[in-house]
């Protein structure tokens, strides 16, 4: 036994068997896969899933297998133990100890928390009713389709990326759906108002409605939700209620454990916590220097800086993402990335042919002598986003390219060549 | 009917109505397009055409003409009328003006570009029946100094000199002529002679490098005006050197003393000359060489010499050197005024000047004037030369000539002053136009509008620079109710109780009574007799091939070289040397107006562009109106090559693009004449011209006025291109272009803070469902919008704080398709295509629509070195030839960047 511990391989536990966590693990295999014991621990009673993906099995275009990333069968292939359905609900770094809701117990040397977020639910009267559901796993999705089958109308409140999503996966289940926006203009953390507003339109000739400006003031219903009532005393009738208003990080046990938390579990530049060196955190949980992100690409950075720190080969750091979307919306192409509103200080290409259904918006900032792109916001054509992005990136001086760089990288360089 | 039908079959032979060349032309009427030829059979040009030539078809459209009589009301408003209202309207207030003022108070101001027979009726009907020699036209400004210099020198006003003897001639000199440009076809007899013959010399004196300056063998940059310096300097060499034909000098001239004196005191030697001149003494002292070791010289000039306060002078201080060397008369020899409209020449031959009587016979003559007078008939006969077209107007403006009868000419763009020539219309009791062209600058002060039948319609003759008469015929019906000239003339004639003498059936009565007065009296005294082709008949007329003048009843004279015989028209049979003192032009630059203004044609466009500016194709070589000048002259005057200048003189001013080409001297500007209020903003070179005259021909310093150029800043440049015309005139600047489907507008404002995305749809007239693209970069005050209507484009905008606008080529190019493809649709706002390569640039070659990137490409990917090559590889130059020095100069740049 002594032998044994002497040569035992450390110990890893994972908490949060999602996206940020698992990929985490997976980028650890690739360096180094015989170094740690590696134990995971999930709330949710199933393999790991790609939660982008629940959209299209809303809508009914897959299945819940087609959007597995990791089945059980891999967790035992790869020699993982797997807690799935039995989340972790308390850390004793003293021992250095992990207790699951279960009351199981695990000993780490090395602690990665991937806790995510949670979804944001507006604490307005009879939020807590049959029929009001949020948007973040499969039981949710699950929630919704059965009530589809049963139910008529809908309501989303929220019409940011994620609702909009809901909005039509239920439309495409038949439902009549309304969405409740608290703004003017859709999805405002990603696009600017005129790309909103093509959104807007192209949403209802399919058959969505919006109520925006509209600030939800109380869920109707007794024993079901049967209504939303708003704050300027309008109500409408419903028969499910989708909450898809944000996320929240979801932090809660690692400030419980002491570690330290600000809107988020702050790491380091490597994701180790601030507070304890042992314990990294990844994902939607972390705050990286002030920075907390909602997006995919700054998790598969982070999971690889993560990565291979675990694996005692690290030298790499993390040093923030920029962020940029890409978002396919019911078939519509919209790409955002950096700041898409911009500010006095900054100038603005605008390209809108509306008839293609095309509209974009490249934000520009003059600094160190050049024109630098700070944002971009591409609607119905996104195929040069990520060449914008690059740019974007780059810190790239765009002014040689200023008068055709809307019209995209094979115009650029078609004349770069010419000249 | 049926005649008509044939008519629309059969090929019809009529000729060029532009310069002074005088092309055959066959024409076929194929529905509603008129398909032109060369002639192959026409001694002009055997089957050659230029640019303007092949794209007469594109001006047989009924697009802006004057279709009926029109009258303007007592609001001011042009009303429709009847031809026998306009016509006694017309006869009743000419004659009320008559009676209440005298014959002097109205004049005519007619045109080179009038056919013979209306031009004789013109001057039959002022000067012998309202008897006033009030009859001026636009040849003034074109080549009465060639005219004064011919009479003074030689007697009677006789080009000694025909286009055979271009081919004949072992040295070609051309002075103030870019030929290449101005009379392309008979530059292109000289170009193939020089390649059959390169030990052919071609000497080309002109301030500017120009397209026939490339083909010269030595080019002599002088001085502008100061041509007669240059040839009296030449006169001074001949001397010098023996050049002297002394027996012919004794037989057949007087004066040549005086002559030679005056031409000495201005610098005997060479170099004296060549600092006078601004030329370098080597080169100046090779052209004297030249001229002395070669027989057969043709001098042939054009407006460089002509349009000069001196231009009389110049013009003899030519025909001096020829008379004391004795080479003229002879094959391959002599002074050859090129003149630039269609039948200046039959003008000359009708006495169609205020100062001329009637087939090459003198106003000042009592004889002459009786010959006249009985021979028409006529109940007067004018006894005292008229004005001259620029006091003609100036009488106008000063309320001295209340009535004036414009036709087919446009003197609100094309006299000097212009301005003032506007007020004087406005301020006259009766200005009569007609045209064939409803609104141009000039009709717009009419009072009474005349619809006159354009190309195509009219029938007559005309005479080119070397004598040639040939016919011009009808090949369509006329438009609304357009008629002949001379049938106006007649018909208000016919009012004044003149029918009989004005009873023409037809121009072949016209033309028969003109071949008949040439021989009537004559005897010889005139060189001018057509006797021989009078009694032709309405058929033999019909059939009447190209002739050159004289044609008498017997047949000898016609064969003869003019002056072979070493007889000159002066009473006393001899030829005058002339004594030409030189001078300065009048108005010399100084520190405000530091440059000296020189105007001038385009290849692709003819006067003021009423039928040129028709031709998507003729448009397509240069669309805007432009001043060109020196580099270091732009830098001292703070403007640079594509942006605007004002442009401005003591007498006006205008705003044009400049134009850095490096063909300028220092010190000058090049502005071209043809652009107008039809086709631009501010662009009319006539109102900046000096309205300083010739004393002896009364032709003005087109060549020669004092300017200067300033910036013309603007907050944006654009265009639009639009199938529909678009009302554009509220911009600070704006040109508008035919082009092939569309108009193009280019324009520049001032306003800093145009709201484009609204402005923009309301002036492409795209509502808020339209299928409208714009791109907008506000901070670098970009703006660009397309408007589509069914996948097909309808219009488009590109505006810029910089004149840096994409190349309108390629878009142009996208109004001939019926549907935008996907990479038409993306590129429409770059303003190119994807594949760089297939933007051709501006067109070079107009006949086969090539461009200059096209050529550029073709030089450099297959190595071509030669015209010929490169019109093998890309067609381009191997129709008309014009552009073909233009070519030559691509190619020379192209190696060197290579």
């Amino acid at each position: 036994m002594t032998v044994v511990s002497l040569r035992r391989r450390p110990r890893l536990v994972v908490v949060g068997n999602g996206m940020a966590g698992m990929r985490t693990v997976e980028e650890l295999l690739k360096f180094a896969p015989e170094h740690y014991d590696i134990s995971v621990f999930g709330s949710e009673a199933h393999g790991n899933y790609n939660r982008i993906l629940l959209s299209p099995v809303l809508a009914g275009d897959k299945q819940f297998a087609d959007i597995m990333l990791h089945t059980r069968e891999w967790y035992a292939a790869n020699d993982i133990t797997l807690h799935a359905g039995d989340p972790v609900v308390r850390i004793d770094r003293n021992r250095r100890v992990v207790v699951s809701q279960s009351g199981f117990q695990a000993p780490y040397d090395r602690l990665l928390l991937a806790t995510g977020s949670k979804p944001f639910v507006i604490p307005v009267p009879g939020h807590k009713l049959p029929g009001v559901i949020a948007f973040r796993d499969i039981a949710d999705v699950e929630a919704m389709l059965s009530a589809s089958r049963s139910h008529k109308r809908a309501a989303v409140i929220g019409g940011g990326l994620l609702g909009l999503e809901a909005a039509n996966g239920l439309m495409r289940q038949g439902m009549d759906v309304t969405v409740i926006h608290v703004m003017d203009s859709l999805m405002e953390r990603q696009l600017d108002k005129p790309a909103a507003s093509l959104l807007r339109s192209a949403l209802e000739k399919r058959g969505l409605r919006f109520l925006l400006s509209a600030q939800t003031a109380e869920i109707i219903g007794t024993d079901r939700v049967t209504g939303i009532k708003f704050k300027d005393g309008s109500e409408i009738e419903t028969d499910l209620v989708v909450m898809a208003v944000g996320i929240r990080p979801n932090f809660d046990l690692a400030k419980s454990a002491g570690l330290y938390c600000d809107r988020a579990i702050v790491v380091d530049d490597t994701l180790q916590t601030h507070t304890d060196p042992r314990i990294y955190a990844v994902g939607e949980c972390v705050q990286h220097r002030g920075a907390v992100y909602g997006l995919v690409a700054p998790l598969w950075e982070q999971a690889r800086v993560c990565a291979g720190h675990l694996a005692a080969v690290g030298y790499k750091r993390y040093p923030g993402s920029v962020t940029s979307t890409k978002l396919k919306v019911t078939g519509i192409d919209l790409y955002s990335a950096g700041d898409f509103i911009g500010g006095a200080d900054t100038e603005d290409l605008v390209f809108r042919d509306p008839r293609r259904g095309v509209y974009k918006r490249l934000i520009i900032r003059k600094s160190d002598g050049g024109d630098r792109i700070i944002g971009a916001v591409l609607y119905g054509d996104v195929a040069d986003g990520p060449w914008y992005f690059e740019l974007m990136q780059k810190n790239a001086d765009i002014s040689a390219l200023r008068n055709k760089l809307l019209f995209g990288r094979s115009f650029c360089e078609a004349s770069g060549q010419a000249a | 009917m049926d005649e008509s039908a044939d008519i629309a079959r059969a090929v019809v032979k009529t000729t060029c109505p532009y310069c002074g060349t005088g092309c055959g032309v066959d024409v076929t009427v194929d529905g509603d397009h008129a398909k032109v030829a060369g002639d192959k059979e026409h001694p002009t040009n055997y089957g050659r055409l230029c640019v303007k030539g092949t794209a007469l078809g594109d001006t047989v459209v009924a697009q802006g003409r004057l279709l009926y009589p029109q009258i303007r009301d007592a609001d001011g408003v042009m009303v429709r009328r009847s031809w026998d209202e306009a016509l006694d309207h017309v006869a009743a207030r000419l004659q009320g003006i008559v009676d209440e003022h005298g014959r002097d108070a109205i004049a005519w101001y007619v045109s080179g570009q009038l056919l013979t027979e209306d031009y004789y009726v013109a001057n039959k009907l002022v000067k012998g029946f309202v008897g006033t020699a009030n009859i001026d036209t636009n040849s003034r400004l074109c080549m009465s100094s060639a005219v004064a210099g011919h009479k003074r020198a030689f007697g009677e006003d006789i080009v000694p000199v025909s286009y055979d003897d271009l081919e004949l001639a072992d040295l070609i000199v051309l002075v103030g002529s870019n030929t290449a440009w101005c009379h392309p076809i008979l530059f292109q007899r000289i170009v193939r002679e020089k390649e059959r013959r390169p030990e052919m010399k071609i000497v080309v004196i002109d301030p500017r490098r120009t397209a026939t300056t490339e083909m010269a063998d030595l080019h002599l940059p002088l001085r502008a005006g100061a041509d007669v310096r240059l040839f009296n300097g030449l006169l001074t060499y001949l001397n010098q050197h023996g050049i002297v034909d002394t027996a012919f000098i004794e037989r057949s001239t007087s004066g040549l003393k005086e002559a030679l004196d005056a031409a000495e005191a201005g610098g005997a030697d060479v170099r004296a000359v060549a600092e006078q001149c601004g030329l370098d003494a080597g080169q100046l002292a090779e052209f004297y060489r030249l001229f002395a070791v070669t027989e057969r010289v043709v001098t042939c000039f054009s407006m460089g010499v002509n349009q000069s306060s001196a231009g009389t002078d110049k013009v003899n201080a030519i025909i001096n050197c020829h008379l004391l060397s004795g080479r003229i008369g002879k094959p391959g020899a002599g002074p050859f005024s090129l003149t630039g409209q269609p039948n200046a020449m039959g003008g000359r031959e009708v006495g169609g000047l205020s100062n001329m009587l009637a087939a090459h016979m003198d106003l000042e003559s009592a004889a002459d004037r009786d010959t006249v007078q009985t021979f028409w008939s006529s109940p007067a006969i004018a006894d005292k030369p008229g004005l001259k077209a620029v006091d003609l107007f100036d009488a106008i403006d000063e309320g001295r000539i209340k009535a004036v009868w414009i036709m087919a000419t446009n003197p609100v763009v094309s006299l000097p002053d212009a301005d003032k020539v506007k007020r004087a219309l406005a301020r006259c009791e009766l200005v009569i136009v007609s045209d064939v062209i409803e609104k141009t600058d000039t009709t717009a002060f009419a009072h009474v509008l005349l619809p006159a039948q354009g190309w195509g319609e009219k029938d007559g003759t005309v005479t080119n620079s070397e004598r040639c008469i040939s016919r011009q015929r009808a090949f369509v019906a006329p438009l609304g109710e357009a008629r002949a000239d001379w049938w106006m003339l007649a018909e208000v004639a016919r009012r004044w109780g003149f029918a009989a003498q004005f009873a023409y059936q037809d121009a072949s009565d016209i033309f028969d009574e003109h071949a008949r007065l040439s021989a009537w009296r004559n005897d010889g005294s005139r060189y001018f007799d057509i006797g021989g082709l009078a009694g032709l008949g309405t058929a033999g007329y019909d059939a009447l091939q190209p002739v050159r003048w004289p044609v008498t009843a017997s047949v000898e004279a016609a064969a003869l070289q003019a002056f072979a015989d070493g007889r000159y028209y002066h009473t006393d049979g001899r030829a005058r040397f002339i004594a030409t003192p030189p001078r300065a032009p009048v108005n010399p630059v100084d520190d405000e107006y530091p440059l000296v203004l020189n105007t001038g044609r385009v290849r692709d466009h003819w006067h003021t562009m009423t039928r040129t500016g028709l031709s998507a194709t003729l448009a397509s070589h240069i669309a805007e109106p432009y001043v060109d000048l020196h580099a270091q002259d732009a830098l001292l005057s703070g403007v640079s090559d594509g942006t605007l200048a004002r442009v401005s003189t003591r007498w006006g001013s205008l705003v044009a693009r400049v134009k850095i080409s490096g063909e300028m001297p220092r010190g000058t500007l090049f502005v071209p004449i043809h652009w107008n209020a039809q086709y631009a903003s501010d662009a009319r070179v006539g109102g900046l011209v000096n309205p300083v005259v010739d004393p002896v021909s009364g032709e003005p310093e087109f060549k020669h006025t004092p300017a200067k150029v300033e910036a013309f800043t603007v907050a944006w440049h654009g265009f639009v291109l639009s199938r529909d015309a678009l009302p554009m005139e509220t911009h600070s600047w704006w040109t508008r272009v035919t082009g092939a489907q569309f108009n193009r507008y280019e324009l520049a404002g001032r306003d800093t803070d145009a709201d484009w995305p609204n402005l923009a749809r309301a002036a492409l007239g795209a509502n808020s469902n339209a299928d409208w693209l714009e791109y907008e970069d506000r901070s670098a005050g970009l703006y660009r919008a397309a408007l589509l209507v069914d996948e097909r484009i309808e219009a488009c905008i590109f505006v810029s704080q910089r004149s840096d606008l994409p190349s309108r080529a390629w878009l142009s190019g996208l109004f001939a398709k019926d549907v935008l493809s996907e990479p038409d649709r993306i590129g429409l706002l770059v303003g190119e295509p994807l594949e760089a390569a297939e933007d051709q640039g501006p067109t070079v070659c107009s006949c086969w629509g090539v461009g200059r990137n096209r050529i550029i490409d073709g030089i450099r990917k297959h190595g071509l070195t030669t015209v010929a090559a490169l019109g093998e590889k890309l067609q381009c130059g191997t129709n008309c030839g014009s552009c073909v020095p233009e070519l030559k100069v691509l190619l020379a740049q192209s190696r060197v960047a290579a």
